[in-house]
């Protein structure tokens, strides 16, 4: 038990200490990618590069110059950004990060329990209209890319529709904190989430579904049948319990992936300043500090979120628990 | 044993009358089939059908309607006529869908950015396969170190969310282009995407691979080739490869839908295809700023890729039908 | 048969007459199941002998109800009780199901479902039928799994499926279906996936399920071993329909039908000469598409003939081997001695019987080679030499 946490311990932090080398070399190793460069501006002197270079550091020697970045980034916490000077990281990505946080887990609800809704009920009426149309709706979810149906969403929802009844409500883009204004927040946040949440629906009510209908060929489904129970039972109690499975470990990593910055388009499109933003913006300034730490923010949260869906598994799968 | 009844079909044939008894297989083809030859056939129709050059700014310019000359740019339907607007769909062969705000034929425009948006999703597709295939073979048939190696680098990969991924190589490339030694990849080449994509979604494709081929080691076949001496080499490509081709027909459709909304995704953020050259994300991009006032300019190319990879999923559904692969992925983010 | 002439048994638990279960596959309706009829009395123990494919599974199926394939036709009639089960709607089938008709099946390590614990899934079924607080549910669940020799059940109901052995979790599974006290129990093949030592366990469980619960069991399995160890009647099936049935000890006393006589022979004898080669049946069942006109066995069979292909298939007809008449030296000997001809109890589906050349008697096991042997020797087909060749036609 202790050695098989510790050994989880080990790969977590190798993975981290992997993915942030690779950033790392990706944009301080890339031929031509000469920070330097960037930060003293176009048509710099050679004494300000110079300058620029000694006060940076970036004459001195890669694996100095990564150490001394993690040191700032993890211990000191005061690594300061290349672009706007002084502005520090650690605090930027505090204040995206609820903003993300919000438009996730709203997101996360409402696909959750649509796409269970539609899985369960296309599995239980398999080979009607029902299920072949909830199916391709499904299909459709999983096709339109989200920057476009956001934008539509706007073209709807702001520009053409706004005058009428259905859409008044909605405010214009922008992030309402929550703590200043609740029902600001949600009603600044319901269009984005219904985006957001869009393909997720379509794909997880496709694999529920399909997970459903290869389980109900199972021995084990075919006992509870013979047990004399009621179909509702034993979809809802046998099949999608059992499915909850492989449904939980997928959940796990699309919501690390999202809330560690995989919904920059989403909020690209809608104007929110979260993580995914944040980190377009460090990507588009080249601005190296606050992009070794978003995508290390993001990175923490995914090898968390493996961490947490292993526990749940454990939870979940009684057959999981005895083998380790 | 004389009279030889006719063999039965191969499994590969029987998978492919399976799939022609698909109607919605078969209809997703025939869209495919028809959206790409639109493509291919651009420069006709920006030659005969629309008259124009889609890559060069028309702002100045004008064409003819119902006999009238009407100007490309026309002014503001606001009360002071501030500002001006690019023509709206006009419903004739010329500006069929309007045009963008440097004047330049939507559609026209739309069928060379598919050229592109097609390419790039289907070579990224074709290059992803054949990297995962690599690495899920060698990480599944040859276990040990080699797959503790590369598992690890996928977890690395896994650990970033795959859009962040794509775009940190993007802007890296798409600013400087790259210099590999005697390779020198211009910044506006389309091998750009094309690499940085299928990259991207090799531990996507890998990991069915490889648990297809851990399955396969086990079978017996492979234990009495291994017992009669057959080099390793053999085995891999004589045993294995063939039994992991259905999983990988089945993915392609399914990573070339993926490719193309990521292609769409990176192009619509400025970092995947490069101006003057289009792609349906570049066209979207074009269209942002004229969403409220000409939205069709975003909304045309947005139908396209749905319609696409509508097709290509639908595809890849009735493909993995006909094989009857269970386990290949069916996740994207 | 006659009804009036039965042997004085109880109106039968089970009475199926002319089952057929047929798939939709393009557009043709592929018959799996062929007019089965047999009578399974209270108490008794009704073996259903197979190949795989030979329709065994779905006419247990059949009558659970449990078949819900699109477009599959299930005609013919199954009363239990004198209720007719088949065409009753599934809301009715869901009350018998369980508490009236059980069933086990054959692999249990994956007929439990795998994330909840065997108490919690018998505790189920019980509640399905009873209204019992979780708590009696509890209670009976351990009380039945200490009845099927599961050590410590109280622990035992706790754990998951996959947390126990082969053995233990087809204990656990007979548990479940016994736990509302069914009249019936079906079970499909209940040893096959166990060793040998405990598929003896589980049989011995079987078969003291009759005193015990006065449980009617039907018995699904392809091992004449254990049709003879467990069995009182024995239904033999071929390509979904009957090929014979009898009596467990007449049957594989007297075999009536080519196929039986074959499977039987198929059995390595426990004593007497080793045979230089086990005999085998060539070829392989038909598909049920390509299902001879006539006796289905007929393309594999060593004593085909003529009569044998035309179109309908032979019908069941007595064999000509009475129990009665083959023991005179029983006490049972003076029914016959009151004159009256003892109704037949062993029908085969095979025209040798009817053309008056029914097949020699298996003389194998010791105890029965002392019997005497009261068919016509002179009159009895040569025993088949290519029979066991596995050669013969292909």
């Amino acid at each position: 038990m202790m050695m098989a946490l510790l050994r989880r311990l080990g790969q977590t932090v190798f993975v981290l200490f992997g993915i942030s080398a690779l950033v790392f070399l990706v944009f301080f190793a890339t031929p031509g990618a000469d920070p330097t460069a960037r930060i003293a501006g176009r048509n710099a002197s050679p004494q300000t590069m110079e300058k620029v270079r000694q006060e940076y550091g970036f004459d001195r020697p890669l694996p100095v110059q990564y150490a001394t970045m993690m040191k700032k980034l993890f211990i000191t916490q005061d690594l300061a950004s290349y672009v706007d000077r002084g502005e520090l990281v650690v605090p930027e990505i505090a204040r995206a990060a609820p903003v993300t946080v919000s438009l996730v887990c709203g997101a996360a609800l409402i696909w959750v329990v649509l796409s269970i809704a539609m899985g369960t009920i296309a599995a239980a009426m398999k080979g009607t209209w029902v299920d072949r149309g909830l199916m391709m709706l499904g299909l459709i979810g999983i096709s339109m890319p989200v920057f476009w149906l956001g934008q539509v969403a706007n073209l709807i929802t702001q520009s053409r529709y706004h005058d009428t009844w259905l859409f008044s409500w909605v405010p214009g883009l922008g992030y309402v904190p929550l703590t200043e204004n609740p029902w600001g927040w949600f009603k600044a946040l319901v269009i984005p989430w219904i985006v957001l949440a869009v393909m997720f629906i379509g794909i997880y009510s496709r694999v529920l579904r399909a997970d459903l209908v290869a389980l109900s060929g199972e021995d084990f489904m075919r006992t509870a049948r013979a047990k004399g129970l009621s179909p509702t039972r034993i979809l809802l109690r046998h099949g999608l319990r059992t499915s909850m499975v492989t449904f939980v470990s997928l959940f796990g990593l699309d919501f690390a992936q999202l809330v560690g910055g995989g919904a920059l388009l989403t909020e690209v499109v809608f104007g929110l300043p979260g993580v995914g933003r944040l980190t377009y913006q460090a990507l588009t300034n080249l601005d190296l500090p606050l992009i070794m730490a978003t995508v290390m923010y993001s990175a923490v949260f995914v090898v968390l979120a493996n961490a947490v869906v292993d526990i749940l598994y454990l939870f979940l799968d009684p057959r999981v628990r005895d083998a380790r | 044993m004389t009279a030889e009844a006719p063999p039965p079909p191969g499994p590969w044939r029987q998978a492919m009358r399976g799939l022609a008894r698909n109607r919605a297989s078969m209809a997703a083809l025939a869209v495919l089939v028809l959206i790409t030859l639109s493509c291919v056939l651009a420069p006709l129709y920006a030659r005969d059908i629309a008259r124009t050059d889609p890559f060069t700014s028309n702002v100045a310019g004008s064409i003819m309607l119902d006999g009238h000359e009407v100007d490309i740019m026309q002014p503001n339907d606001n009360p002071l006529h501030l500002g001006l607007s690019p023509i709206g769909p006009t419903g004739h062969a010329a500006y069929l869908l309007g045009a963008d705000s440097q004047g330049r034929d939507v559609a026209a425009r739309m069928l060379y950015g598919g050229r592109n948006s097609l390419l790039i999703s289907s070579c990224a597709a074709v290059l992803c396969l054949i990297l995962a295939a690599a690495a899920g073979i060698a990480a599944g048939f040859f276990g040990g170190l080699v797959d503790a190696v590369l598992s690890r680098l996928m977890d690395i990969m896994w650990a970033v969310p795959v859009y962040l991924f794509a775009i940190s190589l993007s802007i890296v490339t798409v600013s400087q282009g790259l210099k590999l030694g005697p390779f020198v990849v211009e910044a506006d080449s389309l091998l750009i995407p094309i690499v940085i994509i299928a990259l991207v979604y090799v531990p996507y494709a890998a990991r069915p691979i490889r648990g297809r081929v851990l399955a396969l080691r086990q079978a017996e076949f492979v234990t009495a080739a291994r017992c009669l001496g057959v080099p390793r080499w053999r085995i891999v490509l004589f045993d294995i490869l063939p039994n992991v081709t259905t999983t990988l027909v089945v993915l392609g459709p399914l990573l070339m839908a993926l490719s193309l909304l990521a292609e769409s995704a990176l192009s619509f953020l400025s970092i995947g295809v490069q101006a003057p050259a289009a792609s349906w994300g570049t066209i979207i991009q074009d269209g942002e700023g004229l969403i409220y006032t000409r939205p069709m300019v975003a909304i045309a190319p947005g139908l396209a890729i749905v319609l696409v990879v509508l097709a290509l999923n639908i595809l890849g559904d009735g493909l993995r039908d006909a094989l009857d692969v269970r386990d290949a992925a069916r996740r994207s983010s | 048969m006659p009804a009036e002439t039965a042997p004085p048994m109880a109106a039968p638990l089970l009475d199926v007459r002319d089952l057929c279960v047929s798939f939709p596959s393009r557009g043709r309706m592929i018959p799996i199941v062929e007019h089965v009829s047999f009578t399974l009395g209270e108490r008794d123990i009704l073996g259903l002998v197979g190949e795989s494919g030979s329709g065994k599974s779905v006419t247990a199926m059949a009558l659970m109800g449990l078949i819900d394939s699109p477009g599959v036709q299930i005609t013919g009639s199954a009363l239990f009780r004198g209720q007719e089960l088949v065409g009753l709607p599934q809301k009715q089938l869901r009350r018998l199901r369980g508490r009236e008709i059980a069933m086990i099946f054959q692999d249990p390590m994956t007929a439990f479902t795998p994330v909840y614990t065997i108490g919690w899934q018998i505790d189920e079924q019980i509640r399905a039928h009873e209204r019992l607080s979780r708590k009696q549910a509890r209670a009976r669940t351990v009380e039945l799994l200490a009845e099927m020799g599961v050590p410590d059940p109280a622990r035992t109901a706790d754990r998951y499926p996959h947390q126990l052995s082969g053995g233990l979790r087809q204990r656990a599974m007979i548990a479940m279906a016994l736990s509302c006290n069914p009249s019936l129990l079906i079970a499909d093949e209940p040893t096959t996936a166990l060793d040998v030592t405990v598929q003896a366990q589980i049989l011995e469980l079987i078969r003291s399920l009759r005193s015990t619960y006065g449980s009617s069991v039907l018995l699904i399995t392809h091992d004449m071993g254990v049709v003879a160890e467990t069995c009182d009647t024995t239904l033999v099936l071929y390509s979904g329909r009957v090929a014979e049935t009898g009596p467990t000890d007449a049957l594989f006393a007297h075999p009536g039908h080519p196929y039986t006589a074959a499977l039987l022979a198929s059995i390595p004898p426990l004593d007497g000469p080793r045979p230089h080669r086990l005999p085998a049946i060539a070829g392989a069942p038909p598909p049920p598409l390509e299902r001879p006109a006539g006796c289905a066995f007929a393309p594999r069979c060593a004593y085909v003939h003529d009569t044998c292909l035309p179109a309908p298939p032979p019908p069941l007809v007595p064999t000509g081997y009475h129990p009665l008449t083959a023991q005179p030296d029983e006490a049972s000997a003076h029914t016959s001695a009151a004159g009256t001809s003892p109704p037949p109890v062993q029908f085969a589906a095979c025209v040798l019987p009817a053309e008056g050349t029914p097949l020699p008697a298996r003389l194998t096991h010791s105890e029965l080679s002392t019997k005497p042997n009261f068919d016509t020797p002179d009159q009895a087909l040569p025993p088949p030499t290519s029979f066991s060749s596995g050669e013969a036609h292909q």
